[in-house]
């Protein structure tokens, strides 16, 4: 007979408002098997707790229910106190009488959530008595990393990784890594310059022998589970032999051929061959093959010619190199919002409106102009700039309803920018609402208004016009309830961060969840934040959701020290609630493989010594699978049944009601 | 030779009789027959913009049904606002069942949105193609800056019409180039002109009217194009305050885009309705030598 | 102005019929301007659109229907086609027009149109502005 022990939580008045404990307790003592019942004001706590050792040792109980809150909230609490008094905590099960019952209850004379608790536990004592003592599961461990994404969040991460030891992948898309940051001119609220601060971590990040750098490569497959990943990487081919170039630049120097630049945002043109930008990470060019004469109609090949160590290799072909980690971090980043959406501001009509981060090039002193403000139709310096808020955020009708999080800052900055540039500019600022959380931000805001001179209008701009090599923009001033008229220079559009392109397509190759904006979503917004819902992988950065510098850092470093806790040692303990498959009765017809959501089944041959096939069965594999018991459902010949939840178990439960 | 049933509406009867013949000579020029239907009414002249409003759609629906009844698959419209009109009814009647229970119950016949509402320009695009008319074009139109003057209606709200990009669009401009225009672009070319406001507040139609002409004739437009004939009354109307208050202003013709294509095809002047402007635009294709 | 605010002004059921009739809820605009800003008539308005939508989210009747602004909307739908939040004022002063005009108070009578008018305009002007305008 078994030996179960019970205990109903009043949860202050969570529960007992609704229930009445003692009855609970007292209808559970008189079920055949519980030895011990009792209600307690709250369960968690360490008095709570401790009763709950007691009980164990005292009256020798082999089985313990709480009757609580949801499992999601502290069956670790209970599982662990029932280790500590020495019972298997698989032996530990709760019954939820407060998300369940107390709280969808209305009733204050408690007598429909008692009947109801009373179920409840009732149940759960039946499942209790079923529940086999279950082991933890160990798993092997690969202490690698790969981190996806050379941004700063990527970069960040990746340094921590490695400072811990551990080594780490770290995979660029771009030639060079440095990301969204390596365009920023300064950055708020401190207005220290972008490259100064980046740069020195790209460097760190090349010399740093624990960081294996694939720039210009590409995630193309995640397999495996937590420990164990196997990923699959494109080089995608440089025509350059990274072994051999030496990053001289000549051949930059000699190509004479031209095409827009992606790192400019157009401002300007790059060479064919090219590097990012001077201090590019690999320092090591590429060939952009499509604008190639030589790719196009084999001409030219100048670059060939001048490069000393004859590094050049026309041929090169995309390779695919395979990694073995135990962790993933995504660092993707984000991209701004494609302002051709806004024909009302005449984006790609207008010369002289341009969006915020090519304004930021055109302050940057590596930029196109140097540094100095120069606007982009004739290359004046403009005396007069309106900046825009909130173009395409916060606006449902162009499908973005979030705000972007940045663009208050960076204006304020942009502002500043202008007018230290420009001494007698006057700069305009349309906004709905100032949003500067954060340290030192409000200050910078009033500092931008207050000593710069920067005149913010709250109200959106309805239109933008060309007129006479002016731009007039027409907008509402709602504080003085006019309609403003200004002709300006220059426009600038603070367009809004949205997720990467084809951010979807790489959440569904390693298996994270995304939103509908196509930013990943972290396991929970608040206490998991850079977790996903597939153990092992990590998130960190503006792949998120917006994000400013700090908090992108923030992120690295969290993400970082989730991988680093996991590498910890060698093997990782997992919860036993996985499937398992009866081989005598499984009859190989592959329902489960094709059911399981997370590939955790496989088709297991079975030899004999000599080699010859004896027959199949299907086969779980522990690491990967996560007790979601679809393959339970799926199995046609009940092969197949879920640890902590068999079917023995559920039967039980329901006759119980 | 391709028939497409066609909705005059009211105005085309009458005042603005010069849109309709040009359209309709056009057409036989450019190959297909606008064949009027036999039983119509007014559309209202204005889609009510509440939904609540549910009479103001029964007399549009009621030219739907008789389109469908008389058997096209499709409708076609030159005015702009009967256009508008008519095209958002026959969305109200396709997509709200309730909404259309309640209407084709009061007009005591079920209609189901199943028609297309389309405009002359429409068919002179996706149908005839401007290469086409191009090459039709008799007496092109070499030397005259053109500006295409939209208004609200044929294009707002743009999830409705599409006809093409509410903010920047460019249809008519296809149009003028293809008869050897050069196509003037403006700012104000989608602002409002007044519309009815021209019954109480002559003041208001005259300032927005205004400021769309002088800001096409900033541009160097020695001509404006339109499809609504409220549009054309306003801002041929405001002219004279317009030259009046504007120093330099000098006077810009407004006519039918269906005039100016009749003209390129070669129609005579008078079947086109040109000595009905206010405005004429004789003086100008004098000094084009067109 | 000194408005003084109170829940029953808010909930009230003249703005909740008004929000009935246009099918609009004033409640979600955040008020950023922009229908104010490209409202080719708010110049002449003495409530421009975005301040008039305040004053129903207010839940001030008063203002609104006392505002002549909801006689100079034409509907060119420059407000709604660029509202972030889909919100069209056109229709909100549409529904005000119909709720004066429902409740026997015209604005325009006919008889005081200029002749040369009515017999010059084209007719569509004369049907959508009896339409809107006339009681």
């Amino acid at each position: 007979m078994a030996r179960i022990g019970v205990f109903v939580c009043q949860c202050g008045n969570n529960i007992e408002g609704t229930v009445d404990t003692k009855k609970v307790a007292e209808e559970a003592q008189k079920l055949p098997g519980v030895v011990y019942s009792r209600n307690y004001k709250f369960m968690c706590s360490s008095p709570g707790q401790e009763m709950l050792k007691e009980a164990i040792k005292k009256h020798r109980l082999d089985g313990v229910l709480v009757s609580a809150c949801s499992p999601h909230m502290h069956e670790k609490t209970f599982r662990k106190a029932s280790d500590a008094a020495g019972l298997n905590p698989f032996r530990c099960e709760m019954a939820n009488i407060r998300e369940q019952c107390s709280w969808v209850h209305h009733d204050r004379t408690k007598k429909t959530g008692t009947v109801k608790g009373n179920d409840l536990t009732r149940m759960a004592i039946e499942r209790l008595k079923r529940n086999r003592p279950l082991k933890k599961i160990n798993i092997p461990v690969t202490r690698r990393a790969l981190v996806i994404g050379g941004g700063i969040a990527g970069i960040q991460a990746a340094l921590d990784i490695a400072e811990g030891g551990r080594e780490v992948i770290l995979v660029e898309r771009e030639p060079s890594i440095g990301g969204n940051m390596a365009r920023l001119s300064e950055t708020f609220p401190t207005m220290d310059c972008s490259q100064c601060i980046l740069t020195p971590k790209m460097v760190e990040v090349e010399l740093n022998e624990k960081i294996k750098l694939y720039a210009y490569s590409e995630v193309e497959k995640v397999d495996g589970y937590i420990g164990n990943f196997t990923v699959r990487i494109r080089r995608k081919a440089k025509y350059v032999d990274e072994d051999l170039c030496t990053g001289c630049g000549e051949c930059i120097e000699k190509c004479p051929f031209k095409a827009g630049s992606e790192f400019e945002l157009g401002l300007t043109s790059r060479k064919v061959i090219y590097t990012p930008f001077p201090q590019s990470v690999p320092n090591i060019p590429v060939i952009d093959a499509p604008n190639c004469p030589k790719f196009q109609k084999d001409k030219c090949g100048a670059c060939a010619v001048v490069c000393g160590p004859k590094a050049i290799d026309f041929k090169q072909k995309d390779t695919v190199v395979e990694e073995k980690v135990g962790a993933v971090v995504v660092a993707t980043g984000y991209q701004m919002m494609p302002n051709e959406r806004f024909g009302e501001y005449g984006y790609g009509r207008f010369k002289d409106v341009i969006s915020g981060m090519q304004f930021e090039r055109l302050a940057s002193s590596s930029g196109p102009t140097g540094g100095e403000i120069r606007r982009p139709s004739d290359g004046k310096v403009p005396e007069t700039v309106v900046f825009i808020q909130c173009v395409g955020s916060r606006d449902e009708a162009k499908g973005v309803s979030y705000c972007s999080k940045v663009c208050c800052m960076y204006t304020a900055k942009h502002t500043m920018l202008f007018r230290h540039k420009v001494k007698s500019g006057q700069a305009y600022v349309f906004y709905m609402d100032i949003r500067a959380g954060g340290k030192r931000y409000e200050e910078f805001v009033r500092k931008a208004i207050e000593k710069d001179g920067a005149m913010y209008l709250r109200g959106r701009v309805s239109r933008v016009y060309e007129k006479d090599g002016k731009v007039v923009v027409c907008g509402a001033d709602t504080l003085s309830n006019s309609q403003v008229e200004i002709e300006a220079d220059m426009v600038v559009l603070a367009t809004a961060v949205v997720s990467r392109k084809g951010s979807d397509g790489l959440a569904r190759t390693i298996g994270i969840g995304s939103d509908r904006h196509g930013f990943y979503n972290e396991y929970h917004p608040k206490l998991k934040p850079v977790e996903t819902v597939n153990a092992g992988i990590y998130l960190a950065g503006a792949c998120m959701g917006p994000m400013d510098i700090p908090e992108s850092v923030n992120m690295g470093s969290a993400a970082a020290g989730k991988v680093l806790g996991l590498f910890s040692s060698e093997e990782m303990a997992r919860e036993p609630i996985v499937a398992n498959v009866n081989e005598r009765v499984c009859n190989a017809c592959w329902d489960c493989v094709v059911a399981c959501p997370y590939s955790a089944i496989e088709r297991f041959t079975v030899k004999n010594g000599q080699g010859d096939v004896m027959g199949m069965h299907a086969k779980v594999n522990e690491g990967v699978c996560q007790g979601c018991g679809v393959c339970v459902a799926a199995c046609r010949s009940k092969a197949i049944d879920l640890a902590g939840y068999t079917d023995e178990q559920v039967f039980a439960a329901i006759n119980a009601f | 030779m391709m028939k497409i049933p066609y909705y005059p509406g009211c105005t085309l009867n009458t005042v603005a009789k010069g849109l309709d013949t040009s359209a309709r000579e056009s057409a036989a020029a450019l190959g297909f027959e606008m064949e009027e239907l036999k039983g119509w009414n007014c559309c209202g002249a204005a889609f009510p913009l509440t939904p609540d409003n549910l009479i103001g759609l029964t007399a549009p629906a009621k030219v739907l049904l008789n389109a469908k009844k008389e058997g096209g698959g499709s409708v076609m419209t030159l005015c702009s606002v009967c256009y508008n009109v008519l095209k958002r009814t026959n969305r109200v009647l396709r997509d709200d069942k309730e909404k259309r229970s309640i209407v084709t119950g009061f007009i005591e016949e079920d209609y189901d949105g199943s028609i297309d509402v389309i405009h002359y320009l429409e068919v002179l695009r996706d149908r005839v193609g401007f290469e086409k008319i191009k090459e039709a074009v008799k007496r092109p139109l070499k030397g005259i800056r053109a500006g295409a003057y939209y208004g609200c209606m044929l294009l707002r709200p743009f999830k409705e019409m599409g006809i093409d990009d509410h903010e920047a669009p460019t249809i008519m401009e296809g149009l003028l180039r293809a008869l050897g225009c050069e196509a003037v672009d403006f700012p104000d070319k989608a602002e409002c002109c007044g519309a009815h406001l021209a019954m109480t507040r002559t003041d208001i139609v005259e300032r927005l009217s205004g400021n769309v002409m002088r800001s096409a004739a900033g541009r160097g437009a020695e001509l404006i194009v339109t499809s609504c004939p409220l549009c054309q009354y306003n801002l041929e109307k405001s002219q004279k305050k317009t030259l009046e208050e504007t120093p330099g202003y000098r006077e810009v013709p407004v006519v039918y885009f269906t005039q100016l294509l009749g003209l390129a095809l070669g129609q005579d002047e008078d079947t086109l309705g040109l000595g009905k402007n206010l405005w004429d635009i004789r003086p100008l294709l004098k000094s084009k030598g067109v | 102005m000194n408005i003084k605010l109170v829940k029953e002004d808010i909930e009230s059921a003249l703005i909740r019929q008004l929000e009935r009739i246009s099918g609009e809820d004033v409640k979600k605009c955040y008020q950023c301007g922009n229908c104010s800003a490209g409202c080719p008539v708010a110049y002449a308005m003495d409530v421009p659109p975005a301040q008039m939508i305040r004053f129903l989210q207010l839940g001030r009747g008063g203002e609104a229907f006392g505002a002549g602004s909801m006689w100079l909307c034409v509907g060119c739908l420059q407000c709604y086609s660029r509202c972030p939040k889909n919100v069209s004022a056109a229709s909100l002063f549409e529904a005000l027009r119909q709720m004066r005009l429902r409740s026997g108070g015209g604005h325009e009578e006919v008889r005081e149109i200029p002749l040369p008018f009515l017999k010059g305009a084209p007719q569509q002007a004369l049907v959508c502005g009896f339409r809107k305008l006339v009681g």
